[in-house]
């Protein structure tokens, strides 16, 4: 659907809350547009472009919650819904952990959305597309990738007078090259906001880089080896991380932030001193939204300060229980880096392994965080500080919280974007000792 | 929904309005909503006229699918409900090719004018994609049917059951695994009815009704004094079923170290042992890595046959369609066309299918309007087949599509998912104990627990629920931290015989995750309980301090 300006947003939820009878009424409206193409063997394979819109409306009588949606914004259908909702929170059985709907807040202003993402046509998603499709071509290499974008809107409102709006718009995008023969495979990946910050070609020359220069790999010995992770490939360990600050979780004694007699390791060192991972909604690299589902505010939030775990996030119940704030778990997150590039990491490396992307990974031991996964379409080792020959890909037993505690070195800060959970993040290249590989795998 | 959204709704017992933030989960709504059906000559009628208006613009094959997706989902902890949703999506999504190329759109606005509009987007970006095509899509023949349907053989629907009997069943659950020792659990019954319409230009106009359930919980018990958990997940296996897999009879039941359901599920008695065992777990022998015989339940060996199996023989994986994201495949043309490559050894024989009563793949016809049937994959030990679509089929001399394509809504465009792939069981009696008495030095895994594998899936990791030792052909007492890893072709060359039909079950998943954007599908895997030799077993165990 189109996407609704403030005042249209907000002139909606109103007519909508004015036919709330319930004790509490809560509206949610989410609603864009989004295309993509996927490519593979040099070729477009599939697109499409998907529209989509909905209206969320919960009422509460008492700590009793009915939720009915809709994606007809008539009259008569907005009323049905209320309705619905209302007779809904009627049926239900009592939430002994209910909590009452917020009271207004104050956001910043958001700065997620880029005009030039939103006005995208699908010949320029198409050129984005050739544009990639050439650097393979040229190269006599074989392309498969995967370009997508999307804007949307969203915006709350509540009996209590809290009133929220966003608009945002992204374009991730995502290249593996291969050799003809399948002995050679390289990776890249892209996040923006702004579709004009992104080069498909410039990401596609890396990833055609790594194909042939992957070729013949040597199988050296799984242990434990010094490795250079770049972003894309830390930011699938690091990301566990944030996902585990759950403080019921470790209140609960079930999560690796959770300690013997009911304790947590909030406020305990537990990494190297030169890491600290926060969140900003406002950083200009990468903005996210400035308020959540449930209307709280997005603020600038260390989580890990010098090594020290500094703050859980709370669902609203579990804050209110605990008598703290109620910290919403962030979007996405920032982890401070140095000034080096990767290259002069490579440099300062005697002994190494560069790791392109890290995949597969799962959880082994929710205990510890350990982690399993592989290297994957670019592993090089690193001798004299110099790469010396391509190697075989590694399956990895690792847990993120021990990885850094092994930290040798910090690179410049760069947007990457998460192949398992898709998300963009800010992260550094890292040196890391001690990175404990356990099989070799024959995988190109 | 995907994996790791249900992930997070099982961690976090996330609000209504939360899920419905997530396009797939599609929009809530009250429960008897979902027992309401759509017109079938309403669906035609809006079918013809996306057909029509593509084939206006250009177009010289289409198909529409007109999905209604219902998924119930039933969240308690200890005792407490912390959400019932009801969801409901409903759409439209149109497939052409024009100027030989695939284009894609889709809507949820169902009236005329919008239909044809998505029709024409649709002509509009295969027109524009097909300058970068390098060949333009050859489909495989197929017949129309004409107004067809299926339905799933289910005894009850599992809408029709009242949201306070669930909710009692859990909360019931729950209260024995507490009083079992358990220090929190977190249960969940999921249930989806697919309501899908398929047209194409071929003369197709196929109705489908499928239903599925998963009941499903996590076990934590913890040590106050050294800070250790530890985790028991249920052996149920998510099924094509309806309410009737929850009404265990005592043939549906095998007894063991612990007990194994086959069919039908008793789930307050497995909560009940969960919370036992989880206990036990946290007393258990840490394992001594190194290498031991595997006997593998099917509650366990289904992931592994889904990982190292159904994924390496997918088509479009060996042609390299999925080299971005999911991978290729060790499985290349050259080991198919040699009629010698040997996949595993003779005792392993694996079928593809979408027929088996019961399976989460069980389907008529799949979603480009082709009849289901059965096939091998491994005979003998080779490999002989892969899963094919309509614009592959030609590519493995193949003169009909093998029936698996197919999408995770009306939104997401079609393509190449797994059929159900299943490990024959043997011929000869053989019953479990009759494997595990030939063991000296081994470990029984119940149960599926971590797993990972590469991206052209040679090398795997796997871990379990329940891990017994076995010395001398006896089952020694339970281990821990126990993962093992292996080369797919080794291992299933390592396979030393299975368990007869009578120990037959399926096991499955709600979300195998493929394709850019991400689809899940539902699939089953068969077997029989399965002896592995000599496989490499590590210790999970760290410290984090």
């Amino acid at each position: 659907m189109p996407i609704l300006t403030k005042d249209e947003a907000q002139a909606l939820l109103k007519k909508v809350l004015s036919y709330s009878k319930a004790e509490q009424c809560e509206v949610n409206i989410y609603g864009g547009d989004s295309g993509n193409i996927r490519y593979a063997r040099n070729s477009v394979s599939t697109s499409g472009n998907i529209s989509q819109s909905t209206l969320i409306v919960s009422s509460a009588f008492g700590k009793k919650l009915g939720t009915a949606t809709i994606n007809e914004f008539d009259d008569a259908s907005l009323q049905k819904v209320v309705k619905r909702s209302e007779e809904l929170a009627q049926l239900a059985p009592e939430n002994p952990e209910f909590v009452p709907f917020l009271e207004p807040q104050k956001y910043a202003e958001p700065i997620t959305f880029v005009q030039a993402t939103a006005s995208i046509t699908p010949k320029q998603r198409t050129d984005a597309v050739a544009q990639s499709l050439q650097v393979s071509k040229d190269n006599k290499q074989v392309a498969a990738g995967f370009f997508e974008d999307n804007k949307a809107f969203s915006a709350m409102m509540n009996s209590k007078g809290l009133f929220a709006y966003n608009t945002a718009t992204n374009v991730n995008f995502s290249v593996t090259v291969r050799t003809a023969d399948g002995k050679g495979s390289g990776y890249a990946t892209r996040g923006y906001n702004d579709f004009t910050k992104l080069d498909t070609k410039a990401a596609t020359e890396i990833a055609t880089q790594k194909s042939m220069k992957s070729a013949a790999a040597k199988a050296i010995e799984p242990g434990k080896y010094t490795v250079i992770l770049e972003p894309a490939a830390a930011a699938v360990l690091l990301e566990r991380i944030l996902f585990d600050l759950d403080a019921r979780q470790a209140d609960e004694g079930r999560s690796s932030f959770s300690k013997a007699g009911g304790k947590t390791r909030l406020g305990e060192k537990l990494m190297d001193e030169r890491v600290t991972i926060y969140s900003d909604p406002l950083n200009p690299e990468l903005p996210t939204s400035t308020w959540n589902g449930d209307g709280r505010p997005h603020e600038k939030t260390t989580w890990i300060e010098k090594g020290v775990v500094k703050n859980f996030s709370y669902s609203r119940y579990w804050a209110q229980k605990k008598n703290v704030k109620a910290i919403p778990s962030p979007n996405s997150f920032i982890m401070e880096g140095g000034t080096k590039s990767l290259q002069d990491l490579i440099a300062g490396t005697k002994k190494g392994i560069l790791v392109t992307r890290l995949w597969y990974i799962r959880d082994v031991d929710p205990q510890t965080l350990l982690l399993t996964g592989l290297t994957r379409d670019g592993t090089f080792y690193i001798e004299n500080g110099k790469i010396q020959y391509p190697i075989k890909n590694f399956r990895f037993n690792e847990s993120p919280i021990i990885m850094l505690n092994n930290l040798e070195e910090l690179g410049a800060v760069e947007r990457t974007v998460s192949v398992e959970s898709n998300n963009n993040y800010l992260i550094p290249p890292m040196k890391i000792r001690d990175f404990t590989f356990t099989s070799l795998s024959d995988a190109i | 929904m995907k994996r790791r959204d249900f992930i997070h709704l099982a961690g976090m017992g996330a609000s209504a309005a939360v899920l419905a933030g997530i396009p797939s989960f599609g929009k809530a709504i009250p429960p008897e909503r979902a027992l309401e059906t759509i017109d079938v000559a309403q669906k035609k009628q809006m079918a013809d006229v996306a057909l029509n208006a593509a084939r206006s613009k250009g177009a010289t094959y289409t198909d529409v699918r007109i999905g209604r997706y219902l998924n119930q989902f039933v969240i308690t902890r200890e005792d407490k409900v912390e959400n019932i949703v009801n969801t409901e999506s409903y759409g439209m999504g149109v497939r052409v090719i024009a100027n030989g190329g695939w284009g894609f759109a889709a809507t949820d606005k169902l009236d005329k004018d919008s239909i044809a509009k998505t029709a024409e987007l649709a002509v509009a970006i295969a027109k524009e994609n097909s300058r970068l095509l390098s060949e333009p899509v050859q489909l495989v023949p197929q017949k129309g049917y004409g107004e067809v349907s299926w339905k799933a053989p289910i005894e009850k629907n599992s809408f029709e059951v009242p949201v306070k009997e669930k909710v009692d069943l859990l909360l019931s659950v729950n209260d024995a695994a507490i009083k079992g020792g358990a220090n929190y659990i977190n249960s969940f019954l999921f249930t989806v009815n697919e309501q899908k319409y398929f047209a194409s230009t071929d003369g197709s106009y196929i109705d489908q009704d499928i239903h599925r359930i998963w009941p499903t919980f996590f076990i934590t018990k913890i040590d106050a004094a050294t800070g250790k958990f530890e985790t028991r997940n249920a052996l149920s296996a998510p099924m094509g079923m309806g309410y009737e897999y929850l009404n265990a009879r005592p043939q549906d039941k095998i007894k063991g170290p612990t007990t194994l359901y086959k069919g039908r599920y008793d789930m307050i008695e497995d909560a009940r042992a969960g919370a036992q065992q989880a206990g036990e777990k946290l007393k258990a022998k840490s394992v001594e890595a190194g290498k031991y015989d595997l006997i593998l339940d099917p509650s366990h060996l289904w992931l592994t046959i889904h990982e190292s199996v159904g994924h390496p023989t997918e088509l479009d994986r060996v042609l390299g369609y999925e080299a971005n994201f999911a991978g290729t495949s060790f499985l290349t043309l050259d080991k198919w066309e040699s009629k010698k490559f040997n996949f595993g050894n003779k005792n392993v024989n694996l079928f593809a299918d979408k027929q088996q009563i019961g399976s989460l793949g069980a389907v008529g016809y799949d979603d480009e309007g082709v009849q289901c049937g059965r096939w091998d994959l491994v005979k003998d030990g080779i490999l002989v087949n892969y899963q094919a679509i309509r614009d592959q089929a030609h590519i493995i001399g193949l003169t009909a599509s093998q029936g698996c394509c197919y999408a995770d809504s009306w939104s997401s465009v079609q393509f190449q998912r797994m059929p159900n792939v299943s490990l024959q069981a043997s011929k000869e009696k053989r019953s479990v104990d009759d494997l595990i008495k030939n063991v000296e030095k081994g470990i029984y895994i119940i149960g599926d627990g971590s797993f990972s594998i590469d991206q052209q899936r040679y090398n795997f990791q796997f871990g379990g629920q329940l891990y017994y030792e076995i010395k001398n052909g006896k089952i020694a007492g339970m281990l821990k931290d126990v993962a093992y890893q292996a080369n797919t072709h080794e291992f299933w060359n390592s396979c030393a015989g299975t368990a007869d039909e009578s120990d037959y079950r399926l096991g499955g998943s709600f979300f195998d995750g493929k394709g850019q954007p991400s689809q899940s599908s539902a699939v089953s895997h068969g077997s029989a309980t399965t002896h592995f030799k000599g496989v490499n077993v590590i210790n999970t165990s760290r410290n984090i301090g």
